[in-house]
């Protein structure tokens, strides 16, 4: 993980490298009657890091993200971004920040160059327009208007205009939603160049394969908590590996031997669906070695062997389908990273 | 880019709460809106044309009373309308558009401050009614031979303080205005009070006392009252004075003008949106 120090004012940088602190964040909508979007949500995200909140829709990630970029106040909980509260603290914050909401928010009716001299004209020390374009790769749609890119250039032109002011922080919700695998491929590039520069980054994502590509730590949200975290080694490693195969004829799955590290199957899984038989371990390479020499000695041969640890996809599914009973086990996880 | 130039405005505007202001941020922004104004066809026309093609339509059935020529009560209305159009209900419509493309939104996550996207978008409405006025200035006194303006800086300051008023009424007004086409309705209010009582069609002294004096509370009359005694020295009713006679006849409308300033804050801050509906 890079560690490398930007300039800034030491000041607004606590001494521990914390750039965001999140505690026990609450925000509801609509009065005391109305939803809790985010429902005591607490992270930390360090210097040079990036930090990405999963969830499936309606997780509450755009709403969290909303209140660290400063947009609004919390209805409960802390926000600091170095160590200053970004609602209250607008002027001190915002020139450390850049931002990409969900969505983009530039007028239909002007052109790239134009929104990007716009908005280069609200910055203290905005990089060279055509710079920044060119690392999104929209120089050559400079003179297009907005309302004729599609929606991939838009996202990239948002992202052109987060990182314009050069900014030591940046919130990017959802950012390659939309695009082209080549142009999600070429985001991710240019996100970890920035981290390289020791740029600090916060972002949202329901790709999973983002958040496994890019993230150092990430947290999985589930009806406004947070209900996993770690890194992805960590988060994963709550998860058991698969071993699955077609169930030879006429064997009786309780014949098989006691597996290392062998684990019950997770909530609503079945151990066999249309013929094949998974098995759960938390220790796969011992678990093989063990059903592999006993095949060997029953002289059985396993039909559509399939052996793999567990991913990303395992713990984020696992939360999707069963957030009540992960949450329970969540709550030590959740503290660690407080 | 050069060095930014913040030109603080010390202790009214950060007592207000809106912080420090930069000119260079909000001219960014202004240069922007200026391009989208001559962009979108129906916005623009409204903002050209539609004063100049009101004063006219009035041209032809409106005569001066009293001490008021009815190139003078052409002039000075045609100021009215500017503000009304070109500033109002002109502005309306782009808050509610910039609300509703999430503009303001996007805005707001950046260091602009507040204020600073609130006059941004308002930069081309300001401009035109400046070009507006000063043209008809120049046309008043060529073709109904009006008078020099009796006491100029009067004149200005009531200009400005009505470009004050009619930009907070219309953050106001955009909070309660969901898209850019239902602002025909929503400004209503607003454009038909500020017509029938600031003396377009006739002059509010002429009126029965209790009308009259409701009509002189209303947000255009004294800014118009303003206007006519800057630059021409009475409101009608008076001989006109001179530069220092019609200072003492302006405190009163000065003063609603002032009551009309707080309107509008207390209005914006408490409907204006920045965000669409959810």
């Amino acid at each position: 993980m890079n560690q490398t120090m930007t300039a800034g004012d030491p000041r607004l940088a606590p001494p521990d490298g914390t750039v965001v602190q999140v505690t026990d964040l609450r925000r509801r909508y609509g009065g005391s009657g109305g939803f809790e979007a985010v429902r005591g949500v607490s992270f930390s995200v360090a210097q040079g890091e990036l930090f990405a909140l999963l969830g499936t829709n309606g997780a509450g990630k755009t709403s969290t993200l909303e209140l660290v970029e400063g947009l609004d106040r919390p209805s409960g909980g802390t926000v600091r971004v170095f160590g200053r509260d970004p609602y209250r603290d607008r002027a001190a914050v915002r020139p450390r920040t850049g931002v990409m909401l969900q969505e983009g928010g530039f007028p239909p009716d002007l052109t790239v160059a134009e929104t990007a001299r716009m908005w280069a004209g609200t910055l203290p020390h905005p990089q060279p327009v055509e710079r920044v374009l060119e690392l999104v790769d929209l120089r050559h749609r400079a003179r297009t208007q907005v309302k004729q890119l599609s929606g991939g250039e838009r996202r990239r032109l948002d992202l052109a205009m987060a990182i314009l002011g050069r900014p030591d922080v940046l919130f990017l919700d959802e950012p390659t939603t939309g695009l082209d695998p080549e142009s999600r491929h070429n985001t991710w590039q240019l996100v970890r160049a920035l981290l390289v520069d020791g740029i600090t980054v916060l972002l949202t994502t329901h790709y999973l394969e983002e958040a496994a590509e890019l993230a150092d730590r990430l947290a999985i949200m589930h009806q406004g908590r947070i209900v996993t975290a770690g890194t992805v080694a960590e988060v994963v490693a709550a998860h058991p590996a698969r071993i699955n195969f077609v169930l030879p004829d006429g064997l009786d799955p309780a014949e098989l031997p006691a597996l290392p590290g062998s684990q019950p199957p997770p909530a609503n899984a079945p151990s066999v669906a249309a013929g094949r038989l998974t098995l759960y371990t938390d220790t796969l390479q011992p678990a093989l070695t063990t059903l592999l020499g006993w095949a060997n000695g029953r002289g059985l041969d396993l039909i559509g062997l399939d052996a793999r640890s567990a991913s990303l996809e395992e713990a984020f599914l696992a939360v999707a389908q069963s957030g009540e009973s992960i949450r329970e086990s969540g709550e030590s996880v959740q503290e660690g990273v407080r | 880019m050069t060095a930014p130039t913040e030109a603080t405005s010390g202790g009214l505007v950060r007592r207000l709460g809106l912080g420090r202001v930069s000119l260079r941020r909000i001219g960014a922004l202004g240069r922007a809106e200026l391009v989208l104004l001559l962009r979108n066809k129906t916005a623009a026309t409204t903002a050209l044309l539609l004063p100049l093609a009101t004063v006219a339509l009035f041209a032809t059935f409106l005569t001066g009373e009293g001490h008021v020529s009815t190139g003078a009560l052409l002039a000075t209305s045609m100021f009215g309308f500017v503000l009304l159009y070109v500033v109002y209900y002109n502005l309306v419509t782009t808050y509610v558009a910039r609300r509703e493309e999430g503009v303001l939104k996007r805005l707001r996550t950046g260091v602009v401050t507040d204020a600073e996207i609130l006059v941004g978008a308002a930069v081309p409405a300001l401009v035109l009614t400046l070009a507006q006025v000063v043209l008809t200035v120049v046309a008043a006194t060529v073709f109904f031979d009006l008078p020099v303006p009796v006491n100029l800086p009067l004149l200005l300051v009531a200009l400005l303080a009505g470009c004050v008023v009619f930009v907070l009424l219309a953050a106001a007004s955009s909070g309660f205005t969901r898209t850019v086409e239902t602002a025909q309705i929503t400004t209503m209010p607003v454009l038909i009070l500020s017509m029938i009582g600031s003396g377009f069609t006739g002059q509010v002294a002429s009126l029965p006392d209790g009308i009259a004096r409701v009509f002189q509370m209303l947000p255009l009359t004294p800014v118009l009252e303003l206007v006519r005694l800057g630059w021409l020295g009475t409101t009608g009713a008076e001989p006109p004075s001179d530069f220092v006679g019609v200072l003492a006849q302006a405190g009163r409308p000065a003063l609603v003008v002032l009551l009309w300033v707080a309107v509008g804050v207390w209005a914006t801050r408490r409907w204006f949106r920045w965000d669409t509906r959810r």
